[in-house]
């Protein structure tokens, strides 16, 4: 029971941090009709551009250079979603032949 | 009617819902793994919502300080703050359904309404709202399902949370063929990597972000230009 409170209130902790991440801009900037600053227009403008970056290393943080793999199976991999992009434009297909290989890579060598 | 913008959300949000519905499966796994059925993963689905905060609550769960819980939270889901600032100007007219755009706005939501993907006929904010729903219906749906399978999967998902990154690089790269000005997508790329080398992996996110955000408002002057400064 004591140990359910816990991982109840843990949950709840979590989701008010990740809420107020969310929510915090919009209090202080997004109230009322008053027009968006100019300067927060541009960052809404030229942040999502940074943003894929950005999260792109977040997902390979873990990856090790000077590991056992040196993150060949990571390069490997993001080089068949890069350039099959660039060939077909689809992105299903892309996220599928480049996870579908990067799965082979990691599982069976 | 919005039958059309229905439509048209659900395909843009297909690989994201097959993606989610693949990784909210592991999470749910993952939980059972750790003694928490499928309920508890789809109460924190709708309390937490966040895929990578999700993931890392799950160790905590037993004994975890809660002041650790809420700083690891914090480190891991600081990135919303960027997201939503970028999105105030887009959902400034959205009324009360602002408030679940903005509950539910994921790293991937926001990769598919920040780069403004809606066909020009759309109702802009049915389709918003659409897209959000479906995403979120399909990861907490993924987590039911693997709440319920257990660990009765028939094959090995090491390796699944790749499709996260390979959904993003495609969306880094149509961006860097759309964009004029292409500053900002080497900032990112460029200040990340070198903050999670020089502060490590824990730490490297809110650096990152706040230089990221500085260098944006020192370099706005070229970027405005290169950009035309036009379209918003």
């Amino acid at each position: 029971m004591f140990e359910q409170l816990h991982a109840i209130i843990i949950i709840l902790v979590m989701g008010l941090v990740t809420l107020a991440t969310r929510l915090i801009p919009v209090f202080i900037f997004g109230r009322g009709n008053k027009k968006v600053p100019d300067y927060i227009m541009y960052l809404g403008k030229v942040v999502p551009y940074t943003a894929m970056g950005l999260l792109i290393i977040y997902c390979l943080k873990d990856v090790n250079v000077a590991g056992n793999s040196h993150g060949l199976p990571e390069i490997i991999a993001l080089a068949i979603v890069v350039i099959s992009y660039l060939l077909k434009k689809n992105t299903i297909f892309s996220v599928v032949i480049g996870t579908a290989a990067y799965m082979v890579m990691v599982q069976v060598i | 009617m919005i039958k059309g913008e229905i439509k048209a959300a659900f395909k843009a949000s297909l690989p994201i819902m097959v993606t989610f519905i693949v990784l909210g499966m592991g999470y749910g796994i993952l939980m059972n793994e750790h003694g928490y059925g499928a309920l508890w993963s789809v109460a924190s689905g709708i309390i937490i919502f966040s895929g990578t905060v999700q993931f890392v609550s799950v160790s905590m769960l037993s004994g975890g300080s809660f002041f650790m819980a809420a700083v690891t939270a914090l480190m891991v889901a600081a990135r919303h703050i960027f997201f939503s600032i970028s999105m105030i100007g887009r959902y400034r007219e959205e009324g009360k359904k602002k408030w679940y755009l903005f509950y539910a706005l994921c790293d991937e939501t926001y990769a598919l309404l920040s780069s403004d993907s809606e066909p020009a006929w759309a109702n802009k904010s049915a389709y918003r709202f659409w897209v959000t729903a479906f995403n979120q219906t399909s990861w907490i749906l993924g987590s039911l399902l693997g709440g319920l399978a257990g660990r009765f999967l028939p094959f090995d998902s090491e390796g699944i949370d790749f499709a996260m990154t390979a959904l993003f690089t495609c969306v880094f790269v149509q961006q860097w063929i759309d964009a004029k000005s292409h500053i900002p997508a080497i900032l990112g790329l460029v200040v990340t990597l070198i903050c999670r080398l020089v502060f490590g992996k824990e730490f490297f996110l809110i650096p990152a972000m706040i230089i990221i955000i500085a260098a944006l408002t020192i370099m706005r002057g070229k970027i405005e230009k290169q950009e035309g400064g036009d379209n918003v």
